[in-house]
């Protein structure tokens, strides 16, 4: 589907175009049908329907200078860039635009590792680079320190960090945006800017203090559109020692309060990774009489659940720990965490898991020996990149949302019984809000739940009600102050308008600094619901 | 220890077997000919199309396992035994994008990569035939 840039003619795009080849090569620009398909986002819930989002054609730099020209000739013809990194942010877009007739800025082919440094554990990369290159340059470094990485090991650092995403290991490392450490930006009319210690010329701590002097604008370009992000840097954690696991369950529905509240003891206080919350009662709803009473409208009651778990003789919750550090530390903090929940919970019950020296092995790797039914994904657990994780996409893929919710159990339960009765008006979906659904303790002081329907390119009766589930999710949840926290471009209007204190100040803020640095939309007009003046009329 | 810039181009070249990285889906259970193709394939293909495990005591990765899903023992599901798919049936795949599998772009896999791939996965399945 041809689609041209907004206010522009066919020989004037055609114009720009030949701008670009000049620029950067004419290998590496591409329009038409057949070199745009890729650059679809197949994970699209509006996928061939009006609603997509189509690019008009892409430009793949090599350099930051040659971003820097793009970025120049694009401002000077009005046409709006839409910057990806690897562009494989699937479920969230993928390579799409927000607007029609965008030109991506396909950063791919900037994947240089620049440095790895493992006596002062950081690194500072390029937009094109994966988690996969990274990790091969660290493993040159003799396994020193560890990466932080999302599931699928083929994203970007840079692109992941900057749409906010997330991790699995310790705490501080599993918010990848609040692990950055320095970033150069092409800015809208092309001036290269660097943040922190990168503006002192002659500076060597450009990763290791982020500030600098001064406001630090490093937080807008995060899910934002005021520059291109062409360098960045992150701290990365030394390779610990060892590596323990242990498992305590605890009997009761209510129980779940207190286990959550010594969990964000433990984790607050630096003595454990990410964890992983489940629900044994999970293995009854092949059951249909339970399948009922866990998807009951307005909730079960504890009592039900209670006598549902004591019938089957199971636990209501279990939570699955994970230590890091020297191996006697780790075995003194599983003992620690132990004795702190088993004297406080009654009946909560404690299994030694694997445990073993890191760097692991290939057969540790594979995670086949732990003594219960895990869900700790074991790779990412331990920072090393896969791909193993795409065995949970169903059909052609799916679209998420994932509200940030209270550290509480309670808080819990109430995410449960409102998008649980909320999601009934979609019965061909998957009960993902039922009386089992877990808290993702991803990132490092939150909560946030899962609701990830899919899509089918060949089923668009099945795409409407994924695409019309995702918006009441959206609404619903923020009826009660649980907002998304990253969002496909069909999807970023939405979420903006609900994060709407005092008249939507913060979009208006955001807005006033678009029309100031970008008034016409050069780079990625709409992201993060933040339209310049142009697009606004 | 620091290892600046020219990690880049020493590491561009993925000469690390061996590594946590390239150990998934590079099983030591078929010969595999020292071509081209073979570095693309570890690093673009493998980690979901590879003849190892998968995570988490999955016995086959992703991709395989689709395959294997899909074809039912018609044809093989690891690609370095497929003897069925020349550079432009790939190119098609790999452009256009199969079921969860989405569409690879220029930027990412040039079509000489695809060209090298498709001469690996020929080369590999010559050299381990079905039995």
């Amino acid at each position: 589907m041809s689609v041209l840039p907004p206010d522009i003619d066919s020989a004037s795009f055609a114009a720009f175009l030949e701008e670009l080849r000049g620029a950067v090569g004419a290998d590496w620009v591409w329009s038409g049908d057949a070199d745009m398909f890729p650059y679809r986002d197949s994970f699209s819930p509006v996928w061939n329907t009006a609603e997509e989002r189509h690019a008009s054609a892409a430009v793949a730099p090599e350099d930051v200078e040659q971003v820097s020209a793009v970025v120049k000739i694009a401002r000077k013809h009005r046409v709006p860039l839409y910057p990806i990194s690897t562009g494989k942010n699937f479920g969230y877009g993928g390579p799409s635009p927000n607007v029609n007739g965008s030109v991506v800025l396909d950063l791919k082919r900037m994947n240089r590792v620049i440095e790895v440094n493992t006596d002062r554990n950081y690194c500072l990369v390029e937009p094109g680079v994966s988690y996969f290159d990274l990790q091969r340059a660290v493993d040159a470094t003799g396994n020193k320190v560890m990466l932080d990485c999302p599931d699928p090991g083929w994203g970007s650092p840079i692109g992941n960090s900057l749409e906010r995403g997330v991790g699995y290991t310790m705490p501080h490392f599993r918010d990848h945006f609040g692990a950055h450490c320095g970033m150069e930006v092409v800015l809208p009319d092309g001036e290269i800017m660097r943040t922190g210690m990168g503006a002192l010329p002659g500076s060597e701590t450009w990763q290791e203090y982020p500030y600098g002097f001064g406001p630090d604008p490093a937080g807008l370009f995060a899910q934002g559109n005021f520059g291109v992000v062409t360098k960045m840097g992150f701290r990365l954690m030394p390779m610990p020692e060892y590596y323990r696991t242990g498992l305590i369950t605890v009997p009761r529905r209510r129980d779940f309060i207190k286990l959550v509240n010594h969990v964000n003891f433990l984790s607050d206080s630096g003595l454990i990774g990410e964890v992983e919350y489940g629900s044994p009662l999970s293995a009854l709803m092949g059951n249909p009489d339970f399948f009922v009473l866990a998807t009951k409208t307005g909730g079960p009651s504890d009592a039900e659940m209670d006598a549902a778990a004591s019938a089957a003789g199971l636990p209501s919750f279990q939570v699955e720990l994970q230590f890091f550090g020297p191996q006697k530390a780790t075995l003194e903090n599983w003992n620690y965490a132990k004795d702190r929940i088993l004297s406080d919970i009654p009946g909560a019950a404690a299994v030694d898991g694997d445990h073993f020296t890191l760097p692991a092995s290939e057969d540790q790797l594979n995670n086949t020996t732990q003594p219960w039914q895990t869900s700790i994904k074991r790779r990412r657990s331990l920072g090393v990149p896969s791909l193993g994780a795409w065995k949970i996409v169903r059909d052609d893929g799916h679209v998420g949302f994932f509200p940030v919710l209270p550290r509480t159990g309670e808080a819990v339960f109430e995410v449960q019984r409102v998008l649980g009765d909320a999601m009934k008006e979609f019965p061909t979906l998957p009960p993902f809000f039922n009386a089992l659904t877990m808290p993702l303790f991803w990132h490092t002081h939150t909560f946030q739940m899962v609701f990830a329907p899919s899509i089918k390119h060949d089923d668009p009766q099945h795409n409407a009600i994924t695409h019309a589930s995702m918006k009441k999710c959206v609404a619903v949840a923020a009826e009660h102050g649980w907002g998304d926290y990253r969002a496909a471009p069909i999807y970023q209007d939405d979420v903006s308008n609900t994060y709407s204190f005092n008249n939507h100040i913060l979009r208006r803020f955001h807005e006033q600094l678009k029309d100031a640095i970008d008034p016409d939309g050069i780079i990625a007009p709409g992201r993060g619901g933040i339209w310049p003046r142009r697009f606004r009329a | 220890m620091s290892v600046k810039a020219s990690l880049a181009i020493v590491f561009g070249v993925g000469a690390l077997a061996g590594s946590a990285a390239l150990a998934q889906g590079i099983a030591a259970d078929i010969e595999r000919p020292e071509v081209p193709g073979r570095v693309v394939f570890e690093q673009q293909c493998a980690p979901c199309h590879g003849t190892g495990p998968g995570d988490d005591g999955s016995p086959t990765l992703p991709g395989t396992a689709a395959l294997d899903a899909k074809y039912g023992g018609d044809r093989p599901g690891p690609l370095e035994l497929r003897s069925d798919l020349p550079a432009p049936v790939l190119r098609v795949i790999l452009r256009r994008g199969s079921g969860a599998m989405p569409m690879f772009r220029k930027g990412e896999l040039t079509d000489a990569q695809i060209d090298e791939l498709a001469a690996y996965i020929a080369a590999t399945a010559a050299a381990n035939p079905r039995r």
